[in-house]
């Protein structure tokens, strides 16, 4: 398990490694045709700052080599906003005051009837943690309602046994997204005070929990700007590095929820630029050639016009974060802002000016021997 | 003056360049470049398109008389699996003609060889033509062979690599003792690689990302047209061999000579 890997590390002692990189480091990084994780060091700490340009030209042409001029699509479906955590940055969280709404199947139906108008064929569901009201029993439900209507499925939610994967493959499931926050151990517990979510070493464990159950792909991230950001992506590559080595025959996907000041919500601790963000994207690509790169539309629209060329593989366009937003109940409480608000088509359609085709369909139900009415 | 044709499982083919259909920027420029290389047959994933949806995008573009498809089974990770995708990939795309890929590690995209012999038995039987990607394993292309497939597909570097015949030395020996067509797949970076698989005798090249991702794909194409041509030709033409010896005497055999 990835625990024990993990504990032979040390936050500062790694902290400190990484802003002693200098920019011989840097460009022995960039001129290396195989990178190891010193060189990722390299490539986030700020010496690397000064070649941003080359970073970026370099993560273009490893990208088109592997996933050519196409760009994946997808869409969040918000099932419920029910939560029995306390999470200092999340508008779910247990204290919160907000209406809480959790899809029924009709519900459900109506809001992929939305998005499958804008062609989605790619889902992510999403929930909160309510094991009650929202359990396993309740996510295979979801996922057979409308399995018949996608191509691909993932989720969101929260971390589950490895049987319960399994179980959820076994209906068609594809892809797990599940994000550590934060690998700062103290801060961890800080920012998840109360709820299942608060046990720091079960949700890390969980991507090995995935690996076993054989799902195809997992998405790891933290959320950027809780702790030290350089650290905490050091140590999702880390993370990254043993899974790939340990199932490789797991597909893996990263993602840049970036926290953003913004009022009645917890500044972050370490603002990440948009400079570092792009830095941090093609660091990412340099060091692994094959993962794949999401960015959502918590990002604004200049970003994300200009960070595809970058790394990106994957994109969310239209999106709504809150559970009926599409179709059900357009005006309630959202997890978090969207910033851009441009709807599928118009990203579908800046994206081909770019030279991109946005592909809305890389996966079949036909590949999975499981998942079928028998 | 013609190369002479190709015959796999019940299909002639006049050109030797097989193309892929994925990484392209539109499905228009697709449709045109694939026009452009000559290709007759052109494989497709069955994860990319829909198809039960006639009006699918990549299958509007790829509905000219000259191509033949192969649908390809890329995604699956065991022979189960992929016979289960071939027969959905039949019934959807009405042809028997199948592009084996099993490769369970999604990294480097290679193939197990395992899986793939497995499910080649059990595809063969159920009457597909059989198309297997494949290291460049001469021992595994003889197995292959012996269960009934229609060709192989040996790689000449890792897929998308562009990197060419790195592979070169095993995949003269599978091209020396094949009975069954060698299609060289996966690696093909330049014109001058595919000229060069051609030149040892394969019978057919595979590419896709080196049109795909070119400058300009259409030119692209049409460059490898005219390499896997002239590769072809030079292998009829039989190509002098290279050779590093001096001919000029013969100091070992001169006393054989001597009255």
């Amino acid at each position: 398990m990835f625990k024990e890997l993990f504990d032979s590390y040390n936050w500062e002692e790694t902290q400190a490694s990484i802003y002693a990189k200098t920019q011989r480091d840097v460009v022995e990084a960039l001129n290396k045709t195989h990178r190891d994780l010193e060189d990722f060091k390299a490539l986030i700490s700020p010496a690397a700052a000064p070649y941003l340009e080359q970073m970026s030209q370099l993560s273009h042409r490893l990208t088109l080599k592997r996933f050519g001029r196409t760009m994946q699509m997808y869409v969040p479906l918000y099932l419920s906003n029910e939560c029995q955590n306390i999470c200092t940055y999340c508008g779910f969280s247990f204290h919160n005051h907000i209406k809480r709404k959790t899809l029924t199947d009709e519900e459900i139906l109506k809001e992929v009837a939305a998005i499958k108008a804008w062609g989605y064929e790619h889902v992510l569901l999403v929930t909160g943690e309510a094991n009650q009201t929202v359990g396993v029993d309740y996510l295979k439900n979801a996922i057979r309602l409308i399995r018949e209507q996608f191509a691909n499925i993932s989720i969101e939610v929260q971390p589950l046994e490895q049987d319960e994967y399994e179980s959820l493959a076994n209906e068609g499931l594809n892809s797990v997204l599940v994000y550590q926050e934060t690998y700062h151990l103290d801060n961890y517990r800080t920012h998840h005070t109360k709820g299942k979510k608060s046990n720091f070493y079960y949700r890390l464990d969980t991507p090995d929990r995935l690996g076993k159950a054989a799902v195809h792909k997992i998405g790891l991230g933290v959320l950027l700007g809780l702790e030290d950001w350089r650290v905490d992506s050091f140590f999702t590559a880390l993370h990254l590095d043993y899974l790939e080595k340990t199932y490789w025959q797991t597909k893996y996907a990263i993602s840049f929820p970036r926290l953003r000041p913004a009022e009645g919500v917890l500044p972050p601790k370490m603002e990440l630029k948009d400079k570092e963000l792009a830095q941090l994207i093609c660091a990412y690509r340099i060091f692994n050639e094959e993962v794949e790169l999401s960015i959502s539309t918590r990002e604004n629209e200049k970003f994300r016009n200009n960070i595809i060329k970058l790394g990106i593989t994957s994109i969310s366009a239209g999106s709504k974060t809150n559970p009926g937003g599409y179709a059900v109940d357009p005006e309630s409480l959202e997890q978090f802002a969207i910033s851009d608000e441009r709807t599928p088509n118009e990203i579908a359609i800046m994206l081909k000016q770019q030279g991109y085709e946005p592909v809305w369909k890389d996966w079949d139900l036909a590949l999975m021997t499981t998942g079928h009415d028998h | 003056m013609q190369n002479s044709e190709l015959k796999i499982g019940d299909k002639i083919f006049t050109s030797r360049l097989f193309t892929g259909t994925g990484k392209f920027s539109s499905s228009a420029l697709m449709e045109e470049a694939l026009l452009a290389s000559g290709s007759e047959l052109v494989t497709v994933a069955l994860k990319r398109v829909d198809a039960q949806n006639h009006e699918d995008d990549i299958l509007k573009h790829l509905a000219h008389p000259q191509f033949n498809l192969l649908p390809n089974t890329s995604g699956v990770r065991t022979a189960k699996e992929a016979v289960f995708a071939a027969q959905m990939a039949r019934e959807a795309l009405e042809t028997n003609w199948l592009k084996l890929e099993i490769h369970p590690d999604p990294k480097y995209l290679l193939p197990d060889p395992i899986e793939t012999l497995k499910a080649a038995e059990e595809l063969v039987k159920l009457g597909f033509i059989v198309l297997p990607y494949v290291h460049a394993d001469p021992v595994l292309c003889k197995r292959l062979e012996e269960v009934g497939v229609a060709a192989v597909m040996p790689l000449g570097s890792p897929i998308g690599s562009n990197k060419g015949l790195r592979a070169k030395d095993f995949l003269e020996i599978i091209i020396a003792q094949s009975k069954v067509s060698v299609i060289v797949d996966a690696g093909i970076g330049a014109p001058s690689h595919a000229a060069e698989a051609m030149e040892m005798g394969a019978d057919a090249v595979l590419v896709n990302t080196a049109i795909a991702v070119a400058g300009d794909p259409v030119r692209m194409a049409v460059a490898f047209r005219k390499a896997v041509e002239a590769g072809r030709m030079a292998y009829e033409a039989k190509l002098a061999k290279p050779s590093g010896l001096a001919m000029a005497s013969s100091p070992l055999t001169a006393f054989l000579e001597e009255e």
